[in-house]
């Protein structure tokens, strides 16, 4: 298990969320059992046919990743042949050595051959020492190369598909993709490669050498070979059932502690701990179970082949011993036999510890290479649209948009935001106000009708001029690591310290950023959390501030202020909303008050539209949850 | 560890001899060898061949067989301590305070329970196992070269000490750079987080180049660092094959002297070779297996300075029979370590049973600190917490746990059932109770779940709303039936009609209960009997929220929306 600090929250996820349970919990009690609650079933795990003969998709990313390195690849080739060559000569040299340097020198004429043996064996030696360095640096070279590789082309993936992909899909399983999987082909390429082909050429080579030897002794040494294979197959069967149940239950362990862990306030103020206990001790048992049982398959398999090569050598021994009784073998081939059969048992040990990482690496490119074949449901329009200077005037042209298409969010909706007017959202949870504004950002694209920025329909402006012309800050405001500049600096990263300190001015938030320990250069921690949910908020208003767009969308944006910074964000908003299009979603009330128009929606629909104070003179809705409002302020 | 390993004493005995049995098989092995080329091959002996082919095979088998025995029963022992010391470590974790959660991050936590406790599996079950056996195999084998000709001895047990010397130098630096790739590879993995987590507000600012641009550079470093770790273990593992094989060819060139003059049995060279080759291994794994020791070492060291944490908030003995829920602070003070200024200071309140107080102050003066004293989730640095005239200290954790419950602001959800997330600790609870918190909290939206109660949720669930999850947070306090019910700002993120549904609900709990509402909105200050300013870490005024705004500028300040508002400019009045 190779949990390290950092990923390993990430990492376990997916084998854990992929588990159907309830059902396949056990029948130990069921107090013990229904913990977990149901969930739906993923589509990431596979079944087991498909990790060693890869999807078709799988095998077209393969390809695409190796063909850089084709050259590359046939050199390696070369060299793993000319390096296990060498290796393999040595012994039989030490047999030629016993057997015609040996003679001349018991009768006197000198040691020239054993020396020219000798001589051949250093130059192998040397040779495969060389070969061998060239192959691992090579190998090395180009499995890291195609890592590298597939770490940017995912990535760059990750962030081309759409938010409505990311919804789905979540950031578990994203990190995922990006950790666990990806290390799982490093894996692969860093050990697996190198020793699978060192012992299936060991093998090969070991044999033909065997039966060039000496035909009969040859025959005799490979006699055990098909169970040999039997006994391996049988091993690769079991751990691979085996091994797939130790990474479920390690993902569940690790998935309860890091859990207990992070709700630890929660587990002791509401007395978890003997329940926590109880399904930790079980989640852990159960790791253990699988792990016993990968040992003791281990224990059985590696003693076997062990009996079968120490069997071997003891039928050589008989069979080789009786042979050069009548010298029909010479001494020298009976030692070179001996040495070869070590070398020939080993590796096969090594093949099949080498099949988990094969096939954990097999089911890890398939996910990787579906991934790469999502497309964007948002795409880039093929020849964009310039917008040289946005107004920023938003029409909604007969609109709908709905998630399933027996229920429309929006069922056909007209709206004309005028540039420059400061549009208040009022309605209902469900009421379409998040989707309105997630349209315009062109999160979504709308399942019919068309939205229009200054004229243009969204579908045709590129990422670059959309971006920077609408702009949409949402309660759940992001941090990334680093320090409070550069997160402001996030908005328009070319800008200069002094624009940066001007847009948290503009804000209401220089003076508690300038009282922080290092001011504008404190780290934020991670996510943020060395910081309060409001200073996280005021943070996320500066970049947006920064980033100077035509339309401002604000999706609840100040609800998790207190009383004093949200006065502080009203403030500064009259400034900043002046001259542009602003979309405002809020529940409380007292955000709407810097608006020029109110809409109230309702089930996807406008049914009320005018200026706050006209709508509050009429009896409507809005006059009603004003009313409500004030009372609540009293 | 001494008290883990006991239970398998008889287990471990019967290993070590089953290990030093197979040593011993598998030394004999060529000396079998040896025998039948200068025994029946030379003599032309056809007799002695056959029972020497038998014993070989015989030791053969005995050698697999003893290797099975060890491997077989390692399983037990090796594994028994590995759980059992991950429990301990699991139940001391759950019993140290949040002072202790707060400093450490629960991947450090997580890395001790799963990667140390591995380390140091891997070296009990076999680490030490193989270093006491490689170096008995090691002496045996050398002490019998030396026997057998010693000129050929003596080079081959030199030709050990270059090994194990490049090789222990060699795993100081693998596991330095190891190491370094993992540093690096969790800074990938941080912003790989960061970019699957901050998706929305990469996409708000169009930031996708900027964010790849920041994720290649660590990428390439990544790649950089493996690079070298590749072109180090390729200048090792080609070090480590160059060296047995220019032995063997002196072995050969020496040994084939050695036959030449006499000095040397042509049997015995054969066994020779053979030895010499099964030396490679054992020499090569030394280094391995003592950077190893050492690994596990700093594991252990690592998992001990965890299991020695003394838990600081330790419960008392007395228990409250029938407690009435009369809370009073008695100035309290709270002063994080090593801070100059206390957080709170002197802070004195009495909450008669029954009464509900709000806690008003600015961000950061430490309400939810005030709050958390209550269940003992921190202690004060002076003064005392009573419950009905008991210092909370004094109370057993379970029993002063089951008289308060709080519903927190950032609700955790665990990746259970709903039910499962409800009950915590009242396993106990039944459908009714259960179904009247759902009620009170409004969380009536989980029977709409795809599978009711039994739904997952949490991060590997479904995914809740925040306002959904703080009605469960709310559900699960209210279904503990607390005698003091402390809400720590859990309505922020409720719509207002929700919002004032769960309120009303509230007022019918709060009122057998005592309260303590932690408040940013004048909306949730009225459910509560009176309220206490928080201001400059101590309560500096307590009264009714019309009074407050009356006479308190600085709580006008805090909660009226309105204050500053000039009419000139407000658009709504």
């Amino acid at each position: 298990m190779s949990a390290d600090a950092t990923t390993s929250t990430g990492t376990a996820d997916d084998t854990a969320a992929s588990e159907t349970t309830g059902t396949t919990e056990g029948t130990t009690g069921t107090a013990v059992a229904d913990w977990r609650g149901v969930a739906s079933e993923e589509q990431d795990e596979l079944s087991e046919k498909v990790s060693v003969l890869l999807r078709a998709r799988s095998r077209r990313l393969l390809g695409d990743l190796l063909s850089p390195h084709r050259r590359a690849i046939a050199l390696l080739t070369g060299i793993i042949v000319v390096s296990n060559a060498a290796g393999l000569a040595i012994p039989y040299l030490v047999k030629v050595g016993i057997d015609a340097g040996i003679p001349p020198m018991l009768k006197g004429s000198g040691p020239a051959t054993l020396l020219t043996v000798i001589g051949v064996i250093l130059a192998a030696a040397v040779t495969q020492a060389l070969t061998r360095q060239a192959f691992l640096q090579l190998s090395g070279k180009i499995g890291q190369g195609i890592l590298l590789e597939l770490r940017r082309r995912v990535f760059d993936h990750f962030q081309r598909l759409s938010l409505s992909f990311h919804e789905k899909y979540t950031s578990g399983r994203v990190i995922s993709r990006l950790t666990s999987d990806i290390e799982a082909i490093a894996e692969l390429l860093q050990s697996g490669f190198d020793s699978l082909v060192t012992a299936v050429l060991t093998l090969f080579g070991t044999a033909v050498l065997l039966l060039v030897l000496d035909v009969h002794l040859g025959l005799v040494a490979l006699l055990p070979l098909p169970v040999l294979l039997l006994v391996t197959r049988w091993f690769r069967r079991q751990s691979a059932i085996v091994y797939r149940r130790t990474r479920e239950t390690v993902a569940l362990v690790i998935v309860h502690f890091v859990e207990s862990m992070t709700g630890i306030r929660a587990v002791q103020a509401f007395r978890r701990e003997p329940r926590n206990q109880e399904i930790f001790t079980r989640l852990n048992d159960d790791y253990r179970g699988a792990n016993a049982r990968s040992m003791q398959l281990v224990a059985l398999f590696t003693p076997g082949i062990k009996l079968i090569g120490n069997l071997t050598v003891g039928g050589v021994l008989l069979y080789g011993g009786w042979l050069a009784l009548h010298g029909e073998v010479t001494v020298g081939v009976l030692a070179a036999f001996l040495l070869y059969l070590r070398q020939f048992y080993e590796p096969m040990q090594e093949i099949s510890q080498f099949y988990n990482t094969l096939q954990s690496a097999g089911a890890a490119l398939e996910k990787l290479s579906g991934v790469l074949e999502e497309e964007p449901s948002v795409p880039e329009p093929r020849e964009p649209e310039p917008l040289a200077e946005p107004r920023g005037e938003v029409r909604f042209e007969r609109v709908r948009f709905a998630y399933v298409e027996e229920m429309p969010i929006l069922p056909g909706l007209d709206l004309t935001i005028p540039a420059g007017q400061s549009v208040a959202l009022v309605g209902a949870t469900g009421a379409g106000k998040t989707t309105l504004a997630k349209l315009i950002s062109r999160f979504y694209d709308p399942t019919g009708g068309r939205v229009l920025l200054d004229g243009v329909d969204l579908r045709r402006l590129d990422e670059a001029t959309l971006r920077s012309a609408v702009v949409m800050v949402t309660q759940e405001n992001f941090l990334f690591s680093g320090t409070v500049a550069d997160n402001i600096r996030f908005g328009r990263p070319e800008a200069t310290d002094r624009q940066v300190r001007e847009a948290a001015r503009a804000i209401g938030a220089h003076d508690f950023i300038a009282a922080l320990p290092d001011g504008y250069d404190t780290e934020v921690g991670k996510r943020g959390g060395r910081m309060s949910a409001g200073q996280r908020q005021l943070v996320a208003f500066a970049r947006a501030f920064l980033a100077d767009p035509a339309v401002l969308i604000l999706d609840e944006a100040t609800s998790s202020l207190d009383v004093p910074s949200e006065r502080l964000v009203q403030r500064a908003l009259r400034t900043i909303l002046a001259d542009r299009t602003a979309l405002i979603i809020a529940h409380r009330l007292s955000t709407v008050e810097i608006a020029d128009r109110v809409l109230v929606m309702d089930r996807g629909e406008i049914v009320e539209d005018g200026a706050p104070d006209r709508l509050i003179a009429a009896s409507g809705r809005f006059a009603g949850l004003h009313r409500a409002w004030l009372e609540s302020l009293s | 560890m001494k008290s883990y390993l006991r239970p398998y004493v008889g287990k471990l005995v019967l290993i070590w001899l089953v290990a030093v049995l197979s040593i011993a098989a598998s030394i004999v092995m060529p000396l079998i060898g040896k025998d039948v080329v200068d025994g029946p091959v030379r003599s032309g002996d056809s007799g002695a061949l056959l029972p020497l082919g038998l014993l070989a095979l015989g030791v053969g088998t005995a050698e697999a067989v003893l290797i099975f025995l060890r491997r077989w029963t390692q399983v037990g022992p090796v594994l028994g301590l590995e759980t059992r010391i991950r429990d301990d470590l699991y139940a001391h974790l759950q019993r140290l305070p949040m002072a202790f959660h707060g400093e450490w991050q629960s991947g450090q936590l997580l890395s001790r329970a799963t990667t140390d406790l591995s380390t140091i599996r891997r070296f009990l079950g076999f680490g030490m196992l193989f270093l006491v056996m490689n170096v008995l195999q090691l002496t045996t084998v050398t002490v019998l070269l030396l026997n057998m000709y010693w000129p050929l001895g003596l080079l081959v047990a030199a030709s050990a000490v270059p090994i194990v010397l490049v090789s222990m130098r060699f795993e100081k630096r693998y596991i330095k750079i190891s190491r370094q790739v993992q540093d690096e590879q969790g800074d990938l993995a941080t912003l790989v987080e960061e970019s699957a987590i901050g998706i929305r507000t990469i996409k708000a600012f169009g930031r996708r180049h900027h964010v790849y641009d920041r994720y290649d550079d660590a990428a390439l470093k990544v790649y950089r660092t493996s690079m070298d770790k590749v072109r180090l273990s390729a200048r090792f593992f080609t070090f480590l094959e160059v060296i047995p094989n220019f032995t063997l060819a002196l072995v050969l060139l020496l040994g084939a002297l050695a036959v030449g003059s006499g000095a040397l049995t042509l049997g015995t060279l054969v066994a020779f070779t053979t030895m010499m080759l099964q030396l490679v291994w054992p020499i090569a794994s030394l280094g391995y297996i003592l950077a190893m020791a050492q690994e596990s070492m700093t594991s252990a060291d690592r998992v001990m300075e965890v299991m020695d944490t003394v838990p600081a908030i330790q419960g008392g003995t007395a228990v409250i029979e029938n407690p009435r829920g009369h809370l009073r602070f008695e100035g309290v003070e709270f002063r994080f370590p090593g801070a100059e200024q206390p957080v709170l200071r002197d802070v004195w309140l009495d909450v008669r049973p029954g009464e509900t107080i709000a806690i008003v102050g600015a961000t950061g003066s430490g309400k939810t600190t005030l709050t958390a004293m209550v269940p003992r989730l921190v202690d004060p640095t002076a003064g005392r917490v009573t419950i009905d005239g008991h210092d909370v200290r004094d109370l057993t954790l379970p029993a002063l746990r089951q008289v308060v419950a709080t519903a927190f602001e950032e609700p955790t959800l665990f990746s259970m059932s709903v039910r499962e997330n409800l009950t915590l600790g009242r396993h106990d609870a039944t459908e009714e109770e259960l179904e009247d918190a759902i009620r009170t909290a409004q969380a009536m939206f989980v029977h709409d779940l795809p599978w009711g109660l039994d739904t997952r949720i949490g991060e590997q669930g479904m995914s809740l709303s925040g306002g959904q999850r703080q009605r469960l947070a709310l559900a699960r306090a209210v279904l503990n039936r607390p005698r003091i019910l402390v809400l720590d700002d859990t309505l922020s993120a409720l719509d207002v009609e929700t919002e004032a549904l769960v309120e009303q609900a509230l007022r019918h709990v709060l009122r057998d209960a005592t309260g303590i509402v932690v408040a940013h909105r004048a909306s949730t200050v009225l459910l509560a009997d009176k309220v206490a300013l928080l201001s400059g870490g101590t309560i500096t005024h307590v009264g009714r929220h019309h009074e407050l705004l009356a006479e308190v500028p600085a709580y006008r300040e805090l909660l009226a929306q309105d204050a500053d508002l000039d009419p000139s400019e407000g658009a709504l009045r």
